[in-house]
């Protein structure tokens, strides 16, 4: 989805920093817009043009969940674990899309092809449970289900993959 | 001329409605004399999603479970040949005279529609609709018709209850924020909807963000303030993206800017994204977020009337009380409170979710019980199940157990419960969900979302998850439940904010209304639902297996035993509950028991 927090760069959010209070959320989740992920120069960059300590950079980064210090995989599975969906059997998915990508919750795959992480609510629990798929939630869930979605990404991975060595 | 409409909420979407929509623009672009396509957000049946609704001069005509397939039989049975398809996929209707019919007809007449009322009517991507349906006339009064005082003593009047959860008088916190003088204040609206199984706000962000945004700059003139925040969650992308447009839109029709209705008065709004905190859904730990900094809560006083963000007096209000706002200056605080209870005035929207047979957005009248939404709204269970519990109010509310059902929703019933109102989520849990479980699922999240400030919250919680732990594994002892009953209490007095002060609720309730299914647990080392892994026993229903060995293969004790093709069994002498055999089953066919 398009939201304003996506149309604008990184840099052009930097370059465009007047010293306005607050900013340093919006400028964290560009970073990771732009990244994938919150990289150990992004912190650089910004403390240098805002002026605030690495240090507290660190501590926003550390306490909201949204924000990731590691790279992630090209597909990033966010299990929905909330009431809803744990009470139709969210913990039963949880544990076919570990054993299928053979990670644990939080993890990414060896290949880079999937990330792993469970989210609170994504406010679809009438068809509970659900997952998403970096943009695309899946519903109605069942290990069976799982399975063929879980396939079709890993292909649409490779295809990926072997695009991109086809082309450079 | 026909119009063709698509439910294209997140709920839409995510059952296939932009392959419906995709079909149906295909279609109608090449009839474009006849029919028109639109979209709008959600009407609140989740449970039959994706939604295609025809409007022409016989009326509304509402299709459930569209694919595109039967998207294209829709389109040339009703919009080219002008004939229904009567049959179970008609979920609603509407006709010319008002009369309703359909296989879901209940669903929505049995409700009572405030905050909804253009939910899955209006395109919400057009300000224009809204307008139609009355939008922006609350506004306008408020501005150019009645004074500041005038509109909060409406508010007042009409006993609107702050729908976020605490049910706080909304007249009276906006008179506070108003007497406070000071020549910057702010207008906040709390979208940061944390509640796992809560989906309301988002739909009507999504389905009709101009009424939101309607009621902040009411608010904003009757406090006097000219600048507001919207905080919303990053997890609802189309909610944002929504009320971007929507912001954009009442800019260029002078809804917001500089002197609004050559009133004087001035408005602008900004949207913040959160980033994923529970906590910031405490308004003190909100501001803190708006700032940039950790959203961690502050001591009161000062209340937030007094300093708030940036120390300026502030109001705080959450997506559904603004909601309310437009419709109430409408339509005078009279409407407003002849609907609901004397303390508990208007509607409520609720999100069944869970183990119910139609999981969706409900706004009832305050007082309705909740055997009427949970049966005659909702359903009843899903797959013939027995109704065990509700569960009300997040990780801050409790379970309500089914032989209470009478029980009307209104602040103060559900207050006596042990559960509390809060934003409006139902999660229905039938004899399969463990209360040991539930209790434990709560607390493991309160205790992650715990911000770490109050020592209590922050190691109190954990001792309370280690027990639950302990109890769900078979290895609780007698003690553990007046322990857990201790630390409730501690945490509850030694906390700053309402995530510490409520997190024990879960436990409590729990506790008060399933004491046998503790007892169980601790002294039988029995799961009576079933749930909790350590204390059942996987078991392979003869029927359900075909012998596809997968089972077999997956187990990493070689407890399964059966051959290609014929009816696997578990040896329970080798299993190790590991749980690998249910999840490699593709036809469900092995169980907890």
């Amino acid at each position: 989805m398009e939201t304003a927090a996506k149309k604008e760069s990184f840099n052009y959010r930097l370059w465009k920093y007047d010293g306005a209070p607050g900013e340093l959320i919006p400028l964290l989740q560009s970073a990771q817009e732009h990244f994938g992920y919150i990289p150990r120069r992004a912190i650089t960059y910004i403390s240098g043009v805002t002026t605030i300590p690495e240090s507290d950079i660190f501590g926003v980064i550390t306490f909201y969940s949204q924000f990731r210090l590691q790279p992630m995989g090209k597909f990033v599975v966010r299990a929905c674990t909330g009431t809803a969906c744990h009470v139709s059997g969210a913990k039963a998915i949880i544990n076919t899309i570990e054993d299928e990508l053979e990670i644990e919750v939080g993890d990414t795959s060896e290949d880079g092809l999937f990330t792993l992480l469970t989210v609170a609510c994504i406010g679809c629990c009438s068809l509970a449970p659900v997952m998403m798929v970096n943009d695309d939630t899946h519903g109605r869930l069942t290990p069976a289900s799982l399975r063929k979605i879980l396939k079709e990404y890993r292909r649409k991975g490779k295809q990926i993959a072997e695009g991109a060595v086809g082309t450079s | 001329m026909k119009k063709i409409i698509v439910g294209m909420g997140t709920c839409g979407l995510s059952a296939g409605a932009q392959p419906v929509y995709d079909k149906l623009k295909e279609l109608s672009e090449a009839h474009s004399a006849v029919c028109k396509l639109g979209l709008t957000g959600c009407i609140g049946m989740c449970f039959r999603e994706p939604l295609v609704e025809i409007r022409d001069e016989s009326g509304r005509t509402i299709y459930g479970d569209v694919s595109p397939e039967s998207a294209e039989e829709i389109f040339n049975e009703h919009v080219l040949g002008g004939k229904k398809i009567e049959d179970e996929r008609i979920i609603y209707s509407v006709a010319s005279d008002g009369t309703t019919s359909g296989s879901e007809v209940t669903f929505l007449d049995l409700q009572e529609r405030i905050v909804l009322r253009n939910c899955g009517i209006i395109n919400p991507e057009s300000i224009e609709d809204y307008e139609k349906n009355g939008g922006y006339q609350g506004m306008k009064k408020a501005l150019t018709e009645i004074t500041p005082d005038e509109i909060i003593q409406t508010m007042k009047d009409s006993g609107l209850r702050g729908r976020g959860g605490a049910g706080f008088p909304t007249g009276l916190k906006w008179s506070f924020a108003a007497a406070n003088k000071g020549d910057t204040k702010y207008v906040i609206c709390n979208a940061d909807e944390g509640d796992p199984g809560a989906f309301m706000d988002r739909s009507v962000l999504e389905g009709d963000p101009h009424a939101v945004l309607e009621g902040m700059i009411i608010c904003g003139k009757a406090i006097g303030a000219s600048f507001g925040y919207i905080y919303c969650r990053a997890e609802y992308p189309l909610a944002i993206a929504r009320l971007e447009k929507a912001i954009i839109a009442a800019k260029e029709k002078g809804y917001l800017g500089d002197n609004i209705f050559g009133s004087g008065f001035t408005f602008n709004l900004k949207i913040k994204q959160g980033a994923g905190a529970f906590v910031c859904g405490e308004e003190t730990a909100l501001f803190a977020s708006i700032e940039g900094e950790r959203g961690m809560p502050r001591i009161r006083p000062p209340f937030p009337a007094e300093k708030g963000l940036w120390q300026k007096p502030t109001n705080n209000n959450n997506v559904e009380t603004f909601a309310n706002v437009p419709w109430i200056i409408s339509n005078g605080a009279a409407a407003y409170s002849s609907i609901g209870t004397a303390k508990s005035p208007g509607t409520k929207v609720f999100a069944l979710a869970g183990k119910v047979a139609k999981g969706g957005l409900a706004e009832v009248p305050m007082g309705t019980t909740i055997e009427q939404l949970v049966f005659n709204i909702g359903g009843g269970i899903k797959e013939g199940g027995e109704f065990k519990a509700v569960q009300m109010g997040g990780p801050s509310g409790g379970c309500i157990p089914a032989r209470l059902k009478h029980t009307p929703v209104d602040f103060e019933s559900i207050s006596a419960t042990g559960a509390i109102m809060g934003s409006g989520g139902m999660v229905v849990m039938d004899q399969s969900t463990c209360m040991v479980g539930i209790a434990r699922f709560f607390l493991n999240f309160t205790q992650s979302e715990s911000c770490g400030k109050c020592t209590f919250c922050r190691i109190g919680t954990l001792r309370m998850l280690e027990i639950l732990d302990r109890i769900t594994r078979g290895e609780g002892v007698p003690k553990d439940i007046p322990k857990l009953e201790k630390l409730s209490i501690q945490i509850k007095e030694a906390s700053l904010c309402g995530l510490g002060q409520t997190a024990p609720n879960p436990v409590q309730t729990t506790i008060r209304y399933y004491l046998d299914e503790y007892k169980a647990h601790i002294e039988d080392k029995k799961c009576p639902a079933g749930e909790c892994e350590a204390l059942v026993d996987f078991m392979i229903i003869p029927e359900k297996c075909v012998g596809c060995t997968l089972c077999a293969k997956a187990c990493p004790v070689d407890a399964i035993i059966g051959k290609v093709k014929e009816v696997h069994i578990i040896d329970q002498e080798k299993c190790v509950k590991c749980g690998k055999c249910i999840t490699s089953c593709n036809f469900g066919a092995v169980v907890k028991r």
